[in-house]
């Protein structure tokens, strides 16, 4: 045999180089074992992609869904996108004065990314649940080297479910997430900002379908976010702002 | 990276999923698992990298962690040829014509090059950076699978590599 195991291999794939495919050819002409391991193999090839091809035109279940992008545009997208451009120059504005610039941009995106793939969650939606609250709150400051304090929102219709512990930008991150009767989650995000920040006001992002509102207090950033009209979650930020801020 | 750029390939790895675990329910699962492990990890994403390659590293971490955690006694990542097995009798002689039964009949580091280059259609040198093993082993592993394959699916006298159960 004058080609290898490898190069019968590539050519059944199509990945031999288009010189050497030729000379493969003529030599199979004269090895029929080998001719027929190929026919058998691109067989395989295609018998896999048709058993498994319907899959790729299945619609894709709802929990795998959560983080792909809303289907409808239009001028909803086109103010998310013009909030997007004022919040980013007034973000990257506002980096030159505070130093790192990881803090105010990348806060909102990553709130909503965290929202959007958690909060769809039935089985697992947090690691510890609001029963071992205390367990909860001492863990996550731990954590992330400040001390927190999970707020309480059950005037405003929603009951703490519990948190959990995520990876941020900057290290460790806390996520609380709440659920009122409808079954609607907010969740609130925290995370420890690099060296020094200076204290900002609520700041507004529409990540997709999730609405953000974020802001710096000392050394944390916060993010609330949720699938709520604007003003709505507005006044639940408000809320949590000054629980933290009595 | 965003959601967006990663929701375009949720139907790919759904099909591999699929093909690679059988069940519908435990494919979504290990997909599931895999989306959320990217959006966690994205930030070792090297931008201009392939993001398709990369989802599919990641999906095949999870899967194997999946089977060690599944397993009380982890099974040594052993090659077919080196399990024992029984010889064939005439009563074990197996007629596989199925190939979704015979792919469960192939050791898993088989049955997910077999798939990657067929489903995927990466390249080998692909497949070896996602999986993170030589290309070397790839292509020891791919021939053995496709030939397994082969003899499954003629119905030729196989024998079934009976896992060692201790």
């Amino acid at each position: 045999m004058k080609f290898s195991e490898s190069e019968l291999h590539a050519y059944v794939d199509d990945q031999l180089p288009a010189g050497r495919r030729t000379a493969l050819e003529a030599l199979l002409t004269q090895s029929p074992d080998e001719w027929t391991r190929v026919v058998v193999y691109r067989q395989q090839n295609a018998a896999l992609r048709t058993a498994f091809g319907p899959v790729l035109d299945e619609s894709v279940p709802e929990r795998l869904r959560q983080i792909e992008p809303r289907k409808r545009y239009g001028t909803r997208l086109a103010i998310a996108a013009s909030w997007l451009v004022i919040g980013g120059a007034i973000g990257w504005l506002a980096h030159a004065w505070i130093g790192p610039r990881v803090a105010l941009q990348t806060l909102p995106h990553e709130a909503a990314i965290a929202h959007a793939v958690y909060s769809p969650e039935v089985r697992h939606p947090v690691e510890v649940g609001a029963n071992e609250q205390e367990h909860l709150v001492n863990w996550l400051s731990k954590r992330l080297g400040a001390r927190l304090n999970a707020p309480l929102l059950v005037a405003q219709g929603y009951e703490l479910v519990g948190g959990r512990l995520l990876p941020g930008e900057s290290g460790a991150v806390a996520q609380f997430m709440y659920q009122d009767a409808k079954g609607r989650r907010l969740t609130l995000y925290v995370s420890r900002l690099p060296g020094r920040q200076r204290d900002t006001a609520f700041r507004f992002s529409q990540e997709d379908r999730v609405a953000v509102f974020y802001w710096i207090d000392g050394s944390l950033g916060y993010a609330l976010s949720g699938e709520l009209p604007k003003a709505e979650l507005l006044e639940i930020a408000t809320v949590v702002y000054r629980q933290i801020n009595p | 990276m965003n959601p967006e750029q990663i929701a375009q390939y949720i139907p790919r790895l759904r099909r591999y999923a699929r093909a690679l675990v059988g069940d519908q329910y435990a494919a979504d699962d290990l997909v599931q698992d895999t989306l959320e492990r990217a959006i966690n990890k994205r930030h070792l994403w090297r931008p201009g990298s392939d993001l398709r390659a990369w989802l599919f590293a990641i999906m095949h971490n999870v899967f194997v962690n999946q089977l060690r955690s599944r397993r009380s006694h982890p099974e040594e990542t052993l090659e077919d040829d080196a399990l024992p097995t029984v010889a064939p009798s005439e009563g074990a002689r197996l007629e596989i014509r199925d190939l979704q039964t015979a792919l469960t009949m192939l050791p898993t580091e088989q049955r997910e090059i077999v798939l990657l280059v067929a489903l995927e259609q990466l390249t080998y040198a692909e497949v070896s950076h996602a999986l993170g093993i030589p290309l070397g082993t790839v292509m020891s592993r791919l021939f053995r699978g496709r030939e397994r394959l082969r003899a499954l699916m003629t119905g030729a006298s196989v024998t079934p590599t009976l896992k060692v159960v201790r």
